[in-house]
């Protein structure tokens, strides 16, 4: 690559271990992701990757090496400061139910004092790019929507103070299959369109293959294989992550079977 | 029977509104005392967990022993009056209002506060924004159950010469007057059921969300 880009997001040696007799969740993990750039992280349950991420923006430190965004080592920075310079988006959401739409996304900023104006109307454009009417819906609570829905407001409020990262923990787990395709797609146009750097976990390889640039697979803790989906295909750098392709193989052939017959 | 009430009623008009005045500023002192304890016992009972297993069990204590039992005890250290009987009101209410909130911030889900954390909350705002207007409803139903005990236990402070409609209870059990007795619990219903009133409507406002329907 000539055009060399920023190094968004640097793991060096990364671990972490709960306890003292633990084995460790995340066991030396190095990694280089650079700005822009969507990585996924795939793994099977309990293997380490929401530890990853939660370490990304300090809502965990790790117990060894170091995580370096833009040059910086987080460990040197406040976690508040981290935290607001990301994007952070979970499974069941969060969205606080006293809360409209609208204040759920903009609660930040104005907590932050910052112009009430430009905050509403930056929460309003949020809205459409995650394709809820902001007319609609700014004023809902959000016992007042579906999960689809209520995930895209999850995002939107993500986005809000215009991180240049984005974390994901399995956004999409559970969401049916349907409203899930939409919502990758529309992750994937927000990627085209914002430029940010985005790392989403899921246990979904379909998933991680569809939405990742590259993925990052990882087992036990370590990490086994970080490249293109093409060439984890092509070139498995382990049984473990071999064996992962095959599941998805013979999932693939059940539905063909299905259509031959 | 319904005609001596009345005519009671008609004579004793300023006499009556004195001692529902007084009925209720025990009782709204007393628990809004027990509020301001309550509130702070249950938050820092839900904080520390050992600290939580002490005052929850301190309250649970208190709460056996009948609030007779609490106002005749403390007439030695307190003397007469609106004093002890407030206390002894408050320390009725508190358990309810302790434990409820106690339970109410220990109920937090976990991914509520994460979630919060992660988009950059303070603990600060994290309490104010998050675990505290979580806990909120069953704080109120804490302060709501509490309510109805202080009102219907105000009563009892005539006993100590506090006042209040237990005033005339206490005169129609004395002069065996059938209808003072009516009187006298048929206003403390109401007095109940007027504040009850009037604390939905504080809920509402407080909580716009939970009666907003779908739309
Ligand atoms: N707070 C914690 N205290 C102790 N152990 C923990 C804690 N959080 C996670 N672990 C352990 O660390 C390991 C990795 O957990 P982690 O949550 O990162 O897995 P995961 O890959 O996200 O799994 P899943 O797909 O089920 O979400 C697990 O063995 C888990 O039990
Ligand atoms: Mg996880």
């Amino acid at each position: 690559m000539n055009n060399r880009r920023m190094i968004a997001i640097e793991y060096e040696q990364v671990s972490k271990q709960f306890s003292k007799n633990a084995k460790p969740s995340v066991d030396r993990v190095s990694a280089q992701i650079e700005e822009g750039e969507f990585i996924t992280i795939l793994g099977s349950s309990g293997c380490g990757k929401t530890t990853l991420l939660k370490m990304t923006n300090r809502l965990l430190d790790p117990s060894g090496g170091r995580i370096i965004l833009f040059g910086q080592d987080i460990s040197t920075v406040d976690p508040v400061t981290v935290r607001r310079r990301m994007g952070y988006v979970i499974q069941q959401i969060g969205l606080l139910p006293h809360m409209t739409v609208e204040e759920n996304i903009t609660i930040l900023p104005k907590l932050m004092k910052q112009d009430r104006e430009t905050v509403r109307s930056r929460a309003r454009q949020l809205l459409s790019m995650v394709q809820l009417d902001p007319d609609t819906y700014a004023a809902r609570y959000p016992s007042e929507l579906s999960g689809g829905q209520q995930q895209r407001v999850g995002l939107a409020r993500a986005l809000m103070p215009d991180p240049k990262i984005m974390l994901l923990d399995e956004p999409f787990g559970a969401i049916d299959a349907i409203t899930r395709i939409s919502l990758q797609n529309e992750l994937l146009r927000i990627h085209r369109e914002t430029k940010k750097t985005f790392l989403l976990v899921t246990h979904d390889i379909n998933e991680a293959m569809k939405l990742g640039m590259r993925v990052m697979i990882m087992d036990k803790g370590r990490l086994l294989q970080f490249d293109t989906p093409h060439n984890i295909i092509r070139h498995p750098a382990d049984p473990f992550v071999e064996a992962l392709i095959r599941s998805a193989y013979e999932q693939q052939s059940f539905w063909e079977g299905v259509q031959d017959d | 029977m319904l005609q001596d009430c009345l005519n009671y009623i008609q004579g004793n008009g300023s006499d009556i509104a004195l001692r529902i005045a007084d009925h209720m500023k025990i009782s709204l002192i007393a628990l809004f005392a027990a509020i301001l304890i309550g509130v702070a016992g249950g938050y820092a009972a839900s904080v520390s967990r050992r600290g939580e297993k002490w005052i929850m069990n301190l309250f649970q204590i208190l709460r056996v022993i009948p609030s007779l039992a609490i106002l005749v005890l403390l007439i030695p250290v307190m003397g007469v009056g609106m004093k002890p009987a407030v206390t002894a009101l408050s320390i009725l209410a508190i358990p309810p209002i302790l434990t409820n909130t106690c339970v109410g911030f220990m109920e937090v889900p976990p991914f509520m506060l994460e979630s919060a954390k992660g988009i950059g909350m303070t603990e600060w705002e994290l309490l104010l924004h998050v675990r505290f207007p979580l806990a909120l409803p069953l704080i109120l139903a804490g302060i709501r159950s509490a309510l109805v005990e202080v009102i219907a236990s105000a009563t009892l402070a005539a006993k100590i010469g506090a006042g209040g409609l237990g005033e005339i209870i206490f005169t129609g059990l004395g002069l065996n007057r059938t209808d003072l007795l009516l009187i006298g619990s048929i206003l403390v219903g109401m007095l109940s059921l007027g504040s009850l009133g009037i604390f939905s409507l504080i809920r509402r406002i407080l909580m716009p969300y939970k009666y907003r329907r779908a739309v």
